[in-house]
């Protein structure tokens, strides 16, 4: 088994909040190895966001306040001193953020801006850094590189533009790439190209992946593994067939059931069936529930310790082993699991 | 099934009065700034009975006194008593600024409501006058309209009204373009509501906001501007008293007795500042994306 | 367009003004025929529609007509006073970017700290005060306690260049504190957006050095707009420096503007005004052209 690119350890973050302390991340851990694609899961709210900018420290310090250990490749990124975490973003993992029109500058050339990317973390000069720029651009897929690289982030398409952070976020070869809702802000048709790149680009360079997401179509089309994310902490993980085909976890279940599916038969009457969702609000971060996070909304409440007791994170008993030889394990977060399992 | 008299369309959050009243406490700079105000206001109001004196009770002998207990903020050159006729003058320039103001978001609002809501060419006429009078420098304007018309209070009113006319019309005007052409005022209009009623009950309550906030901003202004003004001797005239004109009467003492233009300029710039004060709480509140940070909203 | 439409108004408002120059020109006594001679000299006894048109042909060729009170064409008269005006609305202007961008950009860095506050409290009081209290207080301290610099006048810059720059620096800053207090709370404002952008996180993720996302991706959006502001500002300063003017003496076109008030000399008030609502309008084009230079989204 090849070691890990990152693993993460009982990352916990809060956030200082005028209504409190949220605390958005509690207790997450996984590990992320070379060439594989971890998707993370959840609902807006559970934190998913948070954990990797903390992973990053892109999170102000006057209001974040971060636990637990990140190696990235043996090095903790979270008790580095700040010299280091730079020198390590870039070269060590690489962001894409949601909307490619307010993260790139507005008023800096697409050019200047990959370029300072890649003189910042090497002694290139700017026309070496232009013409590896160009051949960014060309890896991503856009057409004609050295004219965009004088070209504005408003003169191209959206997923242009999100192809040009790709870029960025690879332009320094980094082992990890992150994405955070990369797709959300584009057109379905566009959603396909992306992903598309991402995953030749990944099995390119053997880059390992985090794709945050909370469109279950994306998980089942790239990822290897999914990490299930409610109220700060992981509730399920595993294969993806494990997690989708075999949900342990009533909130997975719960997100699972609420798809609608063409292959539900109609009613008695022909009616078409009323489509399962989850009730209620996620808990705000500043007011967690004492027990399992899920308990108000559960709809199973299968076990008396449900409501005062943490449920941990165990392995089911049905785990299959993942591909590539590789044990995954498919562990869930509750003690409903065998009234669940079916 | 009757349909229903009003079309159910969703209506944008008005701010609730309230909340807002509640969130802008919560600001306490510009709470301590409304209560001052109000304190100033009640003065204003009951100046009579709180100035220890009269505006014009002359005092030869006990002229260009310096502050005392007897004389607070001491005595001009007539031995008139300085704190009376900052107390007097505080009710000029609130009249004038609340006034002007007043006539102006009337008067704006309405133009601005008109020319945004009809368009075309009624929209340019009107929007073209605006600009010209915009594009007069205000102080100038002011000095213009009280030279036709003459020197004084009232005319004064008249004047600051009209050189911010223009502000208020496109202020109007900017929340009327952007309320209208709202789904919800085309549901409303698709069930036949009339022109008027869309105006009340969907445009205006829109264009409230930035409105009040402009206004407050203005009266700022307003005082400031009565002040330069009767400095300049064409805004209240003596003996009435007004804070400008004590400045100017003032400036000719200034080495000999600092306090006849000391005091009335602090007046005008505590009350200004107050009013500038509540405008940027009101402005923080009544900014939606402001106001749903400040509630506590999002993550 | 607009101008055409200000320089009628400029007309009507003039003529509307009441007093009767031609009196006030020719002072007590005077007889029946100098005053019938002066008023046609003047053209004032034709219907004001034609006087209108006289007036404005003239204008366009650069002929803005001659004083009542002095009989020196206009356009010199206020040829000599542009100078002055111009001269402390710019100093005032530069005075107040000097300071206003580095205390603005300094509190957007440092929300809540002490500079911050500080800056805040500045700014706020900075625009609640009438400029000309503040211009006597300056002349109170500086000039009469302290002794250090003189209460007024103008000196050339040719002439005199220490004199000259002795008597701006009090003006400036009376007129200086208002604009330097707008721009300092619009910079707070815009670097403390720019702070929270998408891109600078990006810039951030992407390992550059803080100084460079600061110049390069917070500072460089956030200063853009100051250019709009900045303009906005010295057009209105051009015309409010009214009254400071009369208080330090100052010798330039708002003083003039108001003399001209007083003795109803309508070819001067208007040739001034109309030059003041000319400037303002040369202004906002000039700062909208530029804006659009500057700024790669509106460029193409």
């Amino acid at each position: 088994m090849s070691a890990p690119v990152l693993d993460v350890e009982d990352l916990r973050v809060q956030l200082r909040t005028p209504r409190g302390t949220a605390h958005v991340v509690n207790g997450l851990t996984y590990s992320v190895g070379p060439g594989e694609t971890v998707a993370v899961v959840g609902e807006s709210g559970s934190g998913k966001s948070v954990s990797v900018l903390a992973l990053l420290g892109l999170l102000p310090d006057r209001v974040a306040t971060v636990s637990g250990r990140a190696l990235l490749h043996g090095e903790d990124l979270l008790s580095m001193p700040p010299e280091r975490l730079r020198q390590v973003r870039g070269p060590g993992a690489g962001m894409v953020f949601q909307d490619p029109m307010t993260s790139l500058n507005p008023v800096l050339t697409i050019g200047k801006q990959i370029v300072e990317g890649l003189r910042a973390h090497s002694d290139m000069s700017t026309a070496v850094a232009r013409r590896r720029a160009a051949e960014l651009l060309g890896e991503v897929g856009l057409p004609d590189p050295e004219r965009v690289l004088d070209r504005y982030p408003h003169e191209l398409s959206g997923g242009m533009r999100q192809r040009v952070v790709i870029a960025i976020a690879l332009s320094n070869s980094p082992a990890l790439l992150i994405a955070d809702e990369a797709t959300t802000a584009l057109d379905v048709t566009v959603q396909a190209q992306i992903i598309d790149l991402v995953e030749q680009l990944q099995s390119d360079h053997g880059t390992g992946v985090i794709w945050i997401t909370h469109d279950l179509g994306v998980v089942a089309g790239i990822a290897d593994r999914v990490l299930v994310m409610y109220g700060g902490r992981c509730v399920e993980d595993g294969t993806v067939d494990d997690v989708l085909e075999h949900p342990v976890h009533p909130y997975t279940r719960g997100l699972l059931g609420s798809l609608p599916d063409l292959a539900t038969p109609l009613g008695p009457d022909g009616e078409v069936p009323d489509l399962v969702t989850v009730p209620g609000l996620p808990p705000p971060p500043t007011d967690l529930p004492a027990g399992c996070v899920f308990w108000p909304r559960c709809p199973v409440r299968g076990d008396t310790r449900c409501e005062t007791e943490q449920p941990p994170l165990v392995e089911i008993a049905d785990g299959h082993s993942g591909h590539r030889g590789r044990e995954l394990p498919h562990r869930a977060a509750t003690w409903c699991a065998e009234a669940a399992h079916e | 099934m009757t349909a229903p008299a009003e079309p159910v369309a969703l209506a944008p959050a008005r701010p609730r009065w309230r909340e807002t009243l509640g969130l802008l406490a919560r600001n306490r700079t510009a709470l301590v700034a409304a209560l001052v105000l109000l304190a100033i206001i009640l003065v204003a109001i009951f100046d009579e009975t709180f100035a220890p004196q009269g505006a014009n009770e002359q005092d030869i002998d006990n002229r260009l006194q310096a502050p005392s207990w007897s004389h607070l903020f001491g005595t001009d050159d007539l031995g008139r008593d300085i704190l009376s006729r900052v107390i007097l003058g505080a009710s000029v320039s609130l009249k004038v600024g609340f006034l002007s103001v007043g006539l102006a978001m009337v008067g704006g609002t309405i133009i601005g409501l008109i020319a945004g809501f009809y368009g075309r060419w009624v929209d340019d006429t009107l929007m073209r006058i605006m600009d010209m009078l915009f594009a007069f420098p205000a102080v100038l304007l002011a000095i213009a309209i009280l030279a036709i018309r003459g020197p004084g209070t009232s005319n004064t009113i008249i004047a600051i009204a009209i050189v911010y006319v223009p502000i208020f019309a496109r202020v109007t005007r900017a929340s009327v373009l952007g309320v209208r052409e709202e789904v919800y005022v085309r549901a409303s209009r698709s069930v036949g509501a009339s022109d008027f009623r869309l105006i009340t009950r969907h445009v205006l309550p829109n264009a409230a906001p930035p409105i009040i906030v402009q206004a407050s901003i203005s009266l700022a202004f307003a005082v400031l501007a009565e002040a330069a003004l009767s400095f300049l001797g064409l805004g209240t005239q003596p003996p009435n008293p007004s804070w400008g004109l004590m400045l100017a009467e003032g400036r000719g003492y200034i080495d000999l007795a600092w306090w006849l233009a000391f005091f009335p300029g602090m007046a005008i710039v505590i009350t200004v500042l107050c009013f500038n004060l509540l405008g940027d709480g009101l402005r923080d509140v009544l900014d939606p994306r402001q106001r749903t940070l400040m509630a506590g909203g999002g993550r | 367009m607009v101008l055409a439409g200000v320089s009628v108004l400029v007309f009507s408002l003039i003529h509307l003004v009441r007093g009767d120059p031609v009196r006030l020109a020719l002072g007590t006594r005077y007889s029946q025929e100098a005053y019938d001679a002066l008023r046609a000299r003047n053209g004032l006894d034709q219907p004001l529609v034609e006087q209108y048109f006289r007036w404005a042909g003239r204008a366009l060729t650069g002929d803005l007509g001659v004083s009542f009170r002095s009989g020196e064409p206009v356009t010199v008269l206020i040829g000599e006073r542009l100078p002055a005006t111009l001269t402390l609305a710019f100093a005032a202007i530069l005075l107040a970017l000097l300071i206003a961008v580095p205390l603005g950009t300094l509190s957007a860095l440092r929300p809540r700290s002490l500079t911050d506050r500080v800056a805040t409290v500045i700014s706020q009081i900075g625009i609640s005060v009438p400029d000309f209290w503040l211009a006597i207080v300056l002349i109170l301290v500086f000039a009469g306690t302290l002794g250090w610099l003189p209460s007024g006048g103008y000196v050339p810059l040719g002439e005199d260049p220490l004199g000259w720059l002795q008597r701006l620096i009090l003006p400036a800053i009376a007129v200086g504190v208002v604009s330097g207090s707008v721009i300092t709370r619009f910079v707070r404002s815009s670097v403390l957006e720019a702070l929270g952008s998408d891109h600078v996180r990006t810039a951030q993720a992407k390992g550059l050095p803080e100084r460079q996302v600061l110049g390069w991706h917070v500072l460089r959006n956030a200063l853009l707009p100051l250019v709009t502001v900045t303009g906005v500002q010295l057009a209105y300063l051009l015309s409010g420096v009214v009254v400071v003017e009369i208080v330090f003496s100052w010798p330039g076109l708002g003083q003039l503007a108001l003399q001209s008030v007083e003795a109803r000399d309508y070819p001067v008030l208007q040739g001034a005004i109309l030059l003041f609502a000319f400037v303002f309008l040369v202004i906002n084009l000039l700062v909208d052209l530029l804006y659009s230079r500057i700024d790669p989204r509106i460029r193409r």
